[in-house]
């Protein structure tokens, strides 16, 4: 440790840090039970989008329990407390996202053998539920106190239609300064985002009108309708750079009966961007595509936005992200460097440095048989533990 | 009837009331008592790592209340003992117990070898088979035994009987509850017919009460317990805790056909060693149940006898084990 450099206590530089890890991996292992039960607790509660009060609930009841600062909720039902730290002069946001996909007639049972946890939202995002809920009791057995406060935010109505409501609501009417922020997601291990891309989602319903003459002839009913709208959304021209992608997320339509004529059709997708203006003329285009079409069809086609990122985040270069890759490198993770289109565009709207990293390897994500894997979740640990120690250290401040 | 209202509202409770496990720790110490949770098992390998994860993590390391994890194994065939070592319990097969006295097959064997094997004072049994596992299970059973004396053995259950904003309505135990073991108990027993679900698989007994009582090793054990602890002791030493929803597997009708020959067998046999009942004639141990094969009826036949073991105090390994002369 350096002394003297600063008013900092734990003035850890980042060689000195990586120098512990093998030894709080050791550590790590000794609170696998808690970390497992935090994990099981929670995850066995439903909490699809907006409908998360029950998990949150217990969330608080585990805040409380570790003596946390200010353990409360607020009008969007997320979950928070603060960590004191010794000097308590700054701040680091830790985040996970309380909502699941799953609603609540899906048996959230998860089953635990000696390598895995298997069962609906166990990696998304269960596991990094559990991980900011058993932080405060892992730092104390790796004798680890901060200078920095921490702050444990269990973020709700995150997914989808929730748009990162609780993030967002959270970062817009806090006064309590924030040096960095970290988003925890159960998987993958070795994620490593600090960019968002641009991205709209988006959903189009077309619905046949009740005085539709059923006696025409020819091709008939909503989904030719949504046919005609997707070979259109492809016929836009999608340029190689700024690199630009639109997906089809989902299409809904018909009652598998041969004798119905289907009335509605819902298309979901998304388009994605590294240009906030690319995402907004493609947007323009399937606006007008959807608008001839409901014209020429007679069919009601229209288009409602569910949410919108803008691009941003912090340089490859910034301390931040250079030591999460000297933490990984140290501890044999490969970096998975990706674009994130979740919580980090909170942060970004707010000009925060923050990333979103992985804790364990998952396998079969957005099924019920979901799994994830034990033994890599205190390498994850560790990492996550390193990272907030170089933040605590003042090793990820841009200087530039 | 009065008695038995009386005994509802009195030794019934719920788990919340002793959910402050800080108190119950403190109660623990200040009666210099140790707790020991028993998990009897065959094929969980499904369930086992989640109890025992769970039960680890809140009432030993977090909250020191209890002091040992111990599953006894009737042999299993799938991975539950590697299962359970693998988060941290200590692991023991049934038939290396007391290997002098010889090995029985059935549950009862696992709860009554438990007792030589353990070390605590106030034994908690868990089944294995509960989906929705939370730390109330255990807790919830111990409570009344720490903050009330005359408390011996404490019964689960899985619902409120109390009123509702509908008003009263109607609670019970399963199939077997309540078309034999209940109809049984109020022939013959009335005030355990409080028991509102009297073969629930969870209960906490004191070790004093416990290594007095004989030990049926399948069906019966439940059932058997409460009759003689009644005649013992009286429903004082009897309490019932609502542990709110569980979860489990569903058993067939034809299994539970099984459960309840079994333990028609034991009850028959106590009313008769209690005289209640006189020349009870030798009871067959076959019970016959039947399946069609293309329009062909075919019997199927299980033998299904109701052994015993001796109240645990009369085994002279564990009179030695424990001090006693």
């Amino acid at each position: 440790m350096q002394a003297g450099s600063s008013m900092k206590k734990n003035v850890w530089n980042l060689d000195e840090i990586i120098e512990k890890l093998p030894g709080y991996i050791e550590k790590l292992k000794e609170v696998s039970e808690v970390l497992l039960s935090n994990l099981i607790m929670a995850g066995e509660i439903p909490a699809p989008t907006f409908r998360e009060s029950k998990r949150v609930e217990f969330i608080l009841d585990r805040f409380t329990e570790a003596e946390l600062q200010n353990s409360s909720t607020d009008e969007v039902g997320n979950a928070v407390a603060i960590l004191p730290g010794t000097e308590g002069k700054e701040n680091i946001l830790i985040v996970a996202h309380t909502d699941t996909l799953y609603s609540e007639k899906v048996d959230h049972t998860l089953t635990i053998q000696p390598n895995f946890v298997i069962g609906p939202g166990v990696g998304d995002n269960s596991l990094g539920l559990a991980v900011i809920m058993t932080l405060p009791f892992i730092l104390e057995h790796l004798g680890i106190t901060l200078d920095s406060n921490l702050i444990l935010l269990a973020a709700s109505r995150s997914l989808g239609r929730g748009d990162l409501e609780g993030l967002r609501f959270f970062l817009s009417n806090t006064d309590i300064p924030i040096i960095a922020g970290v988003s925890i997601e159960g998987v993958q291990l070795g994620r490593l985002s600090y960019s968002s891309i641009g991205m709209i989602r988006g959903e189009i319903s077309c619905t046949v009108p009740e005085e539709y003459d059923w006696s025409r002839f020819g091709s008939v009913g909503s989904i030719v309708t949504i046919n005609e709208v997707i070979n259109q959304i492809l016929e836009i021209p999608i340029p190689k750079r700024p690199k630009t992608t639109i997906v089809f997320n989902s299409i809904e339509s018909g009652t598998g009966k041969f004798s119905r004529i289907p009335k509605s059709a819902f298309l979901r997708f998304e388009i994605r961007s590294e240009s906030d203006d690319m995402v907004h003329e493609i947007y323009q285009r399937i606006e007008d595509i959807t608008a001839d079409i409901s014209y020429r069809s007679g069919d009601e086609v229209s288009l409602t936005i569910y949410s919108k990122r803008r691009p941003g985040g912090i340089e490859f270069s910034h301390p931040l992200t250079r030591n999460v890759r000297s933490i990984m490198r140290s501890l044999r993770i490969k970096p998975r460097i990706s674009p994130s289109t979740s919580e980090l565009s909170a942060f970004i709207d707010q000009k925060i440095p923050a990333i979103t990293l992985g804790i364990t390897k998952g396998d079969r994500l957005d099924d019920d048989r979901e799994s994830i894997e034990i033994e890599p979740i205190f390498t994850g640990l560790a990492q996550l533990v390193a990272l907030l120690l170089a933040i605590d250290g003042g090793q990820c401040v841009d200087n530039k | 009837m009065s008695t038995i209202n009386k005994w509802l509202k009195e030794n019934t409770f719920h788990h919340s009331k002793f959910q402050n496990i800080n108190d119950l720790i403190k109660e623990k110490e200040k009666q210099e008592l140790s707790i020991s949770l028993c998990i009897p098992t065959l094929n969980e390998e499904k369930t086992i790592g989640k109890e025992i994860v769970i039960f680890k993590s809140e009432l030993i390391t977090k909250y020191p209340l209890l002091d040992e994890i111990t599953v006894i194994d009737s042999g299993s065939t799938d991975n539950t003992r590697d299962v359970a070592g693998s988060f941290g319990a200590d692991v023991y097969l049934a038939k290396e117990i007391l290997p002098e006295v010889g090995a029985k097959k059935g549950k009862g064997e696992n709860l009554w070898k438990a007792i030589y094997q353990l070390k605590g004072d106030i034994i908690v049994y868990i089944d294995a088979d509960i989906k929705n596992i939370h730390p109330r299970f255990v807790y919830g059973l111990i409570g009344p035994l720490l903050y009330r004396k005359t408390i011996q053995y404490v019964k689960a259950f899985y619902e409120r009987p109390l009123t509702t904003s509908h008003g009263v309505r109607p609670s019970g135990g399963g199939r077997v509850t309540e078309i034999l073991v209940r109809p049984l108990f109020s022939l013959f027993f009335p005030e355990l017919s409080a028991l509102i679900q009297p073969l629930s698989g969870e209960y906490a007994v004191r070790r004093s009460l416990l290594e007095k009582i004989p030990f049926p090793i399948g069906y019966g054990v439940e059932t058997s317990h409460l009759i003689d602890v009644y005649n013992m002791l009286g429903m004082e030493a009897i309490a019932q805790t609502d542990l709110d929803q569980r979860v489990h597997r569903n058993q067939q009708t034809r299994d539970l056909g099984r459960m309840a020959f079994g333990i028609l067998q034991t009850v028959l046999s106590r009313m008769n060693s209690l005289g209640i009942i006189s020349e009870l004639p030798a009871l067959n141990h076959t019970l016959r149940q039947f399946q069609t094969d293309d329009n062909i009826f075919e019997t199927v036949e299980h033998n299904i006898l109701e052994e015993e073991r001796p109240p645990m105090i009369e085994i002279p390994a564990y009179r030695k084990k424990m001090g006693y002369n």
